[in-house]
């Protein structure tokens, strides 16, 4: 199973970070590989889902959307968990490894703010002091989550540097790691970075597909047709795609469209990028001729991010893996859709996939296709945003 | 030979340490680089290490960021700075070497960046987010040039990595004095020295120190137990204070000559 011992999915990932944190990745994947087999460990992250997230999540049978198009389409609800999305299942992991592992600091990047709200949660419930590095322009965009995480107890230091939006606060959070290497444990929240993160937050991940899987198997007595999520960084669709990899369902990764594929201002790192070497691993980024890191645009800041993890690349290239764009108007009126239709505001990350399945998938894909789409965040911290577009 | 072994090699006959300077090509100017590098080299700099500068450069703290901030507008990249180089290495002997993250690299190619930067007369490289695990690429294409592969190694370093590290390493090898990104600091650590000791007995490389040095007295410190001090923070402070200003480069120059006349 990829990653190689090099952390390598057919050439994409690796760890193409400072010296000074080589010793602490070696530490870390030690930690974690120990873990995986400690059966106390695997139990007592097993309760902290079940008990303090709300796992497993309902797979909702969409019935309004589905009489509408034909399909049978299915949410797998991880908008329902504690925080509000899919990101507690991987910081809830990490956090009880660094607690395992004797670090007395947690820290963490955050777009959206959900995977720092996660983060601080997480540090609250271990009783560890947690700081979350932020761009100013998240934090403009996303003032409910800066408050939650200030009530967490968190500390959330803005960045100004660079697009002030997720790819500044994460160079923010590695030059914190680089500094406090020795006794803090740095909490990634996507499936990004360097070996062994993208294995590692994938692992976390996949509690999603495993869900599903059973639950589509429960209801439908076969595997679905087509897996549809939203691709940022990349995590919650990893984590419901790669327990499907070796059957023949098709997976669709829905990237941030933005203003459009030919106003070079999106987040499609997939579908327009090249790739490139972008916070410890390789994969496909957008840069220009240079090799300069060009600043992503998405409505939803979760998806507002440059690069995207390294399996995904190479799912892109084995061509496991579709993957599409959704702009966003479209990523708005998924919003509104299923909000209307199915009485579930969803967050707009989710929403670029909801739009997908619904109005591209769905009436092509042929009548009772089995459609499971991952609803990976409600819409709460959105309203503002959608709101001011109104 | 190439110019860093034998800048080395000079240097230990004549029982002195290499004072090595920072700067970002296009800081201001491309044009001002080029005056830079002969000041710095008239002030006792023995190797000019120069950026080549990167949206993101994760490894550094924010008077380097500022600079390759303003570097990147003024269009400074592999083509045009190899170019800089190549025009100034018919007056100078000075051995220069690059410093520049991995992305920069990847994007040109490998093999065509050895190729360029080689024949332009430059004599080596740092590649700060490039740990010797990710280096082989870059190695066999450098050893065909005689280009020196400059590798980091850091406080955190265990023994079996600073082996690595050594091995991996051609010119000189870029200790890291402390855990953390570049920046002016008040002190160096403590425990620096013991750690210098700890390299030395691994390695027969020469090894020289960066990160937080600023002051005259540190550099001679450092001096005292490595094989060199490299500078770059302050040197990119001095830039930035006198940006826009006439007498830039005799101002960088002097607070460089303050620096080395001590060592």
């Amino acid at each position: 199973m990829l990653p190689d011992k090099h952390g390598r999915f057919n050439g994409f990932g690796g760890k193409f970070v400072p010296e000074t944190l080589m010793v602490a990745l070696d530490e870390l994947e030690k930690a974690y590989k120990k873990a995986l087999k400690d059966a106390k460990f695997r139990q007592e992250l097993k309760i902290l889902l079940a008990d303090y997230a709300g796992r497993p999540t309902p797979l909702y049978f969409a019935k309004n959307l589905s009489k509408q198009t034909g399909a049978r389409i299915y949410l797998k609800r991880e908008d329902l968990l504690h925080t509000g999305a899919h990101k507690i299942n991987n910081t809830l992991g990490q956090v009880l490894l660094a607690v395992k592992m004797g670090k007395t600091r947690i820290i963490a990047e955050t777009g959206a703010g959900q995977h720092g709200v996660a983060t601080a949660t997480a540090a609250a419930a271990f009783g560890l002091p947690c700081d979350v590095y932020m761009g100013t322009e998240d934090i403009r965009r996303q003032s409910l989550n800066v408050f939650k995480m200030k009530l967490l107890g968190a500390r959330v230091i803005p960045v100004t540097s660079g697009s002030k939006t997720l790819k500044d606060a994460t160079n923010e959070a590695i030059r914190d790691w680089v500094t406090n290497v020795r006794m803090t444990h740095y909490v990634l929240g996507s499936v990004v970075g360097p070996h062994p993160y993208p294995a590692m937050v994938r692992d976390f991940q996949t509690v999603i597909g495993k869900e599903t899987k059973k639950q589509v198997l429960k209801r439908e007595k076969k595997l679905p047709d087509f897996l549809v999520a939203c691709v940022g960084g990349g995590s919650n669709s990893i984590g419901l795609f790669h327990p499907f990899f070796k059957t023949n369902v098709k997976f669709i990764g829905v990237e941030a469209g933005g203003l459009g594929l030919s106003t070079g201002k999106h987040g499609a790192a997939l579908c327009k990028g090249t790739p490139g070497v972008l916070h410890g691993s390789r994969s496909y980024l957008l840069q220009d001729k240079d090799g300069q890191i060009k600043i992503a645009h998405s409505i939803s800041a979760g998806l507002d991010y440059p690069g995207v993890g390294p399996e995904h690349s190479y799912y892109k290239e084995i061509k496991r893996a579709q993957y599409v764009t959704v702009n966003d108007k479209e990523g708005l009126e998924g919003f509104h859709m299923l909000s209307e239709i199915e009485g579930i505001i969803p967050a707009l990350e989710s929403s670029h996939a909801i739009y997908y399945a619904v109005k591209k998938l769905a009436p092509k894909a042929g009548k009772n296709k089995i459609i499971a789409v991952c609803l990976s965040g409600r819409g709460d911290k959105d309203i503002d945003i959608v709101k001011a577009n109104q | 030979m190439n110019r860093i072994d034998k800048k080395f090699k000079d240097l230990r006959k004549k029982r002195k340490k290499a004072f090595i300077a920072f700067i970002m090509a296009g800081d201001p100017s491309l044009g001002v680089t080029k005056k830079l590098i002969f000041e710095l080299e008239n002030n006792g700099a023995d190797i000019i290490e120069l950026g080549i500068p990167f949206s993101d450069p994760l490894a550094d703290g924010p008077t380097i960021q500022r600079s390759s901030g303003r570097a990147v507008k003024n269009k400074a990249n592999i083509d045009s700075v190899s170019d800089l180089v190549k025009d100034v290495r018919s007056r100078t002997g000075v051995p220069i070497v690059y410093l520049i993250y991995y992305n920069l690299i990847h994007h040109y190619g490998v093999e065509k960046f050895v190729r360029k930067a080689s024949s332009s007369g430059v004599d080596g490289v740092v590649v700060p987010d490039l740990p010797p695990e990710e280096s082989l690429s870059l190695r066999r294409a450098a050893e065909k040039h005689s280009f020196c592969v400059i590798h980091l190694a850091a406080p955190t370093s265990s023994e079996a990595r600073l082996k690595k590290i050594s091995a991996a390493s051609s010119g000189f090898i870029y200790y890291v004095s402390l855990t953390g990104t570049t920046g002016i600091r008040t002190d160096l650590p403590k425990e620096l020295f013991g750690n210098l000791a700890r390299i030395k007995k691994l390695t027969n490389k020469p090894v020289c120190v960066g990160f937080g040095i600023s002051k005259p007295e540190q550099v001679r410190m450092v001096s005292r137990a490595a094989d060199g001090a490299i500078v770059g923070s302050a040197i990119i402070k001095k830039i930035e204070e006198n940006l826009g200003k006439k007498d830039l480069v005799k101002k960088v120059g002097k607070f460089v000559g303050g620096l080395t006349c001590t060592q």
